[in-house]
């Protein structure tokens, strides 16, 4: 099922990058080979190196007239083969909602970065938050799911880049790449490996002929899989509730049937999407969970607390959304309590206290943001709860 | 000497005829193929289809010149016309 | 009365009309009312397409949300029914993602000019290969005749229940003025002329432009008390005036006035995205230019 990457994507080798840098080497090892886009602090930099590399890798970029444009100007490129993307911040995600229920719904395979600044509104343009991690998973009118990654350094940038195309090809599902402008702007070693070491998830072209093909017709994983315009397949695709044709179905047991499964399809294959890093949870009466670049300011308070003899763990979430409720059930049956620090007030920790349902504490630790936490208060937090 | 270029004139009957086919179940009763049928071929019946709109009936089909304007002013593709070859009597 | 002689009346739901080889028949009866003329449209697309070069399975449409955005679902091709106003980025994601695909953007003028305008005019502006066919039928008629870009300034829609008080766009000056290498108009009724026009663009390239007069005898002409849509078709081929090769800014249309119809921009003289791309790069990078594989 898996291949190896393309190695004229592939810039192998040790650097010195930031992260917004290593997001584009990402998505050219991914395979990714169209990118729609518009400036926006502090994203640029992504689309800046991708249209500078696009050209020498047999990719296409395209600076489009605002974000709507770029949201969907990928759903096309995606259905004419390619694998896209489009990278943006808050203001900018804001005006893409409309196309990611559009991408939800037709199930297309794409890849959105977001690096996220302060808000509400034109907010800090230029200094971190990860207030749009709620927008990322409810953002778009409707029912559905997607699947959203946090890096917390710029070898993740680069790392959950790949792994967020082949999701997206796994699932036929729009994926997000939160990352956020003190990642994005932090430079550090990022190393490339070999080509052949990239482990790449081609996109699930049917084998079936036209005649013989529904477009929206699901296997077992509930995923369909996927088609490109120009072969004679005669697809349509379209944002109303549809039949597995494609076909507009506007009835109420369509839409139970559709809505339902492309719901199911991220939350009921959880476990096989989760990604977790976890530490010192064995024996933990209190765990740190955290993702993006607090679970880096998070490892001070936890060496912090360590040393005063505190049994605390770490529950990193590389992939927030879907939001491992199992594990963190499992580990809330056992300790004092979870501590979540976001650069935001409160936003995940909601998602975290409904899964806990009351089996333990959950004490959040927020920040408006602009920049990362104090670890003294992440380190406070956790001496409370262990008491 | 007989003039060979010299032939009786006759009236030539032509090679083909307009044939128009109707499906009066898809027809909205617009009216634009009998409006605008340069042969008046048409008029909208005062039959009824089963959703109660009057579709055309061919009410002179030896004018019919097979030219399938009906067919491409029709909304609901429930005409159109082409042209037939004459058999050889 | 019948003739039985020259006309079968077929019993059976399909008829043997070879335009419906184009349409999804599993999809019919279409959900235009009666007298609409996004169908007659769709017909003279069908033979403008058979007539031209066109790779059929290469033949892509893509429309926004009207009752003209349900061409898309209607027409035997790969088609996309994206949202309001959206459907000219998507093509350019399309086009830019596959070259080789021929691209129709087939949409209303509330979708094309009032929320999707701004598209409309990056895309002329480009010169991307792409076609637009927009069908004018001067409102938002899916939604039920609400005032659009294109509404003549006096006419009545149910947000502007008085008359709209706005100039609309004259969307072929809009077009030519910010590119558009081909732009003509005509109506439902020149339905010939359409067939030939949509030919002749079909086998151009570069940034496309057809604007469709077309009857919308539910909203518009029954708000405006303007008849059937016979009455409108009757109205368009009494009213229209062929002025080929006219500067189209000369050619604004007044409420119930005159409109000035034909092929009025024709030019080869701009460059074409994508086929610009691969000069451009190969020129600036040389040997370091990687073009894009063919999917």
């Amino acid at each position: 099922m898996l291949t190896k990457a393309d190695p004229r994507g592939v810039l192998e080798g040790d650097f010195f990058l930031d992260g917004d840098h290593a997001a584009c080497e990402g998505a050219l090892a991914a395979g990714c080979r169209f990118v729609a886009g518009y400036p926006i602090t502090p994203s640029t930099e992504v689309v800046e190196r991708i249209a500078a590399r696009f050209p020498t890798v047999g990719g296409r970029f395209i600076q489009m007239e605002d974000e709507i444009a770029s949201s969907i100007a990928i759903l096309g490129a995606v259905w004419a083969g390619r694998k896209a993307m489009t990278v943006t911040s808050g203001p900018g995600f804001s005006l893409m909602m409309e196309h990611i229920g559009l991408a939800a719904i037709t199930e297309t395979p794409c890849v959105f970065i977001n690096v996220q600044r302060g808000g509400p509104s034109t907010g800090l343009p230029t200094l971190p938050a990860q207030a749009d991690m709620m927008q990322v998973r409810w953002g778009s009118h409707g029912d559905y799911e997607i699947i959203a990654l946090c890096p917390y350094s710029p070898q993740e940038c680069f790392d959950l880049t790949i792994q967020a195309f082949n999701l997206s090809e796994q699932y036929r599902v729009p994926v997000f790449l939160m990352m956020d402008e003190c990642v994005g702007h932090m430079t550090e070693k990022v190393t490339i490996p070999p080509a052949d070491q990239i482990e790449i998830y081609p996109r699930r072209l049917t084998q079936k002929k036209p005649g013989e093909f529904l477009l929206f017709q699901a296997g077992k994983d509930l995923v369909p899989e996927m088609v490109r315009a120009g072969e004679g397949y005669k697809i349509h695709i379209t944002g109303l509730t549809h039949d597995e044709r494609g076909y507009p179905a506007m009835t109420p047991p369509m839409q139970a049937s559709l809505v339902r499964r492309i719901v199911d399809k991220i939350q009921l294959n959880e476990p096989a999407i989760r990604c977790v890093e976890e530490s010192d949870i064995e024996d933990a009466e209190v765990v740190v969970i955290s993702y993006g670049i607090t679970s880096r300011v998070a490892e001070r308070a936890l060496e912090m607390a360590r040393a005063d003899g505190i049994k605390v763990g770490n529950l990193r979430l590389v992939v927030v959304w879907p939001f491992p409720s199992e594990r963190v059930q499992q580990i809330a049956e056992k300790i004092k309590g979870f501590v979540m620090p976001e650069l935001n007030l409160g936003q995940v920790v909601h998602e975290l206290t409904s899964s806990v349902e009351g089996r333990c504490a959950v004490r959040s630790v927020l920040h408006a943001g602009g920049t990362v936490h104090d670890p003294q208060e992440i380190y406070e937090a956790i001496v409370e709860v262990a008491r | 000497m007989a003039d060979q270029s010299f032939k009786p004139k006759t009236t030539k009957k032509p090679a083909f005829r307009g044939k128009v086919q109707i499906n009066p179940e898809q027809c909205k009763g617009c009216g634009f193929c009998v409006e605008f049928c340069p042969k008046k071929v048409l008029k909208l019946s005062s039959e009824f289809n089963s959703k109660g709109h009057h579709p055309p009936v061919v009410i002179d089909s030896s004018s019919c010149a097979g030219c399938n304007l009906c067919g491409l002013f029709c909304p609901d593709f429930a005409i159109y016309g082409w042209r037939e070859q004459e058999k050889d009597k | 009365m019948n003739d039985p002689l020259a006309c079968e009346i077929s019993q059976e739901a399909e008829v043997l009309n070879p335009t419906l080889d184009f349409i999804r028949r599993d999809r019919m009866p279409h959900i235009w009312c009666p007298g609409c003329g996004i169908g007659t449209t769709v017909n003279c697309f069908v033979e403008g397409l058979k007539q031209s070069n066109a790779n059929l399975d290469k033949t892509v449409i893509v429309s926004g949300i009207g009752c003209t955005g349900r061409v898309a679902g209607y027409v035997n091709m790969d088609s996309f029914h994206t949202t309001h106003g959206r459907a000219i980025p998507f093509a350019t994601g399309l086009k830019l993602g596959n070259p080789d695909l021929n691209v129709i953007v087939y949409s209303g003028d509330g979708d094309l000019f009032s929320i999707g305008g701004n598209h409309f005019i990056h895309a002329a502006r480009r010169n991307i290969d792409v076609l637009v066919i927009c069908i004018n039928n001067f409102n938002y008629a899916m939604t039920g005749g609400q005032v659009a870009a294109t509404t003549p300034t006096g006419a009545i829609a149910t947000t502007t229940p008085y008359g709209s008080m706005e100039q609309p766009f004259n969307t072929c000056h809009l077009a030519e003025s910010c590119g558009a290498v081909f732009v003509a108009r005509w109506t439902a009724y020149h339905v010939r002329q359409l067939v030939r026009t949509m030919k002749d663009a079909l086998n151009r390239r570069g940034f496309r432009y057809i604007e469709i007069i077309t009857p919308c005898p539910t909203l518009y002409s029954r708000r405006n008390k303007l008849g059937t849509a016979l009455d409108a078709m009757k109205y368009y081929k009494e009213h229209s005036k062929t002025r080929n090769g006219v500067d189209p800014r000369t050619a604004d249309m007044e409420y119930q006035g005159e409109i000035i119809v034909g092929k009025f921009i024709d030019r080869s003289d701009r460059p074409i995205i994508p086929d610009i791309i691969d000069e451009r790069l190969s020129e600036a990078l040389g040997p370091r230019y990687v073009q894009p594989e063919s999917e």
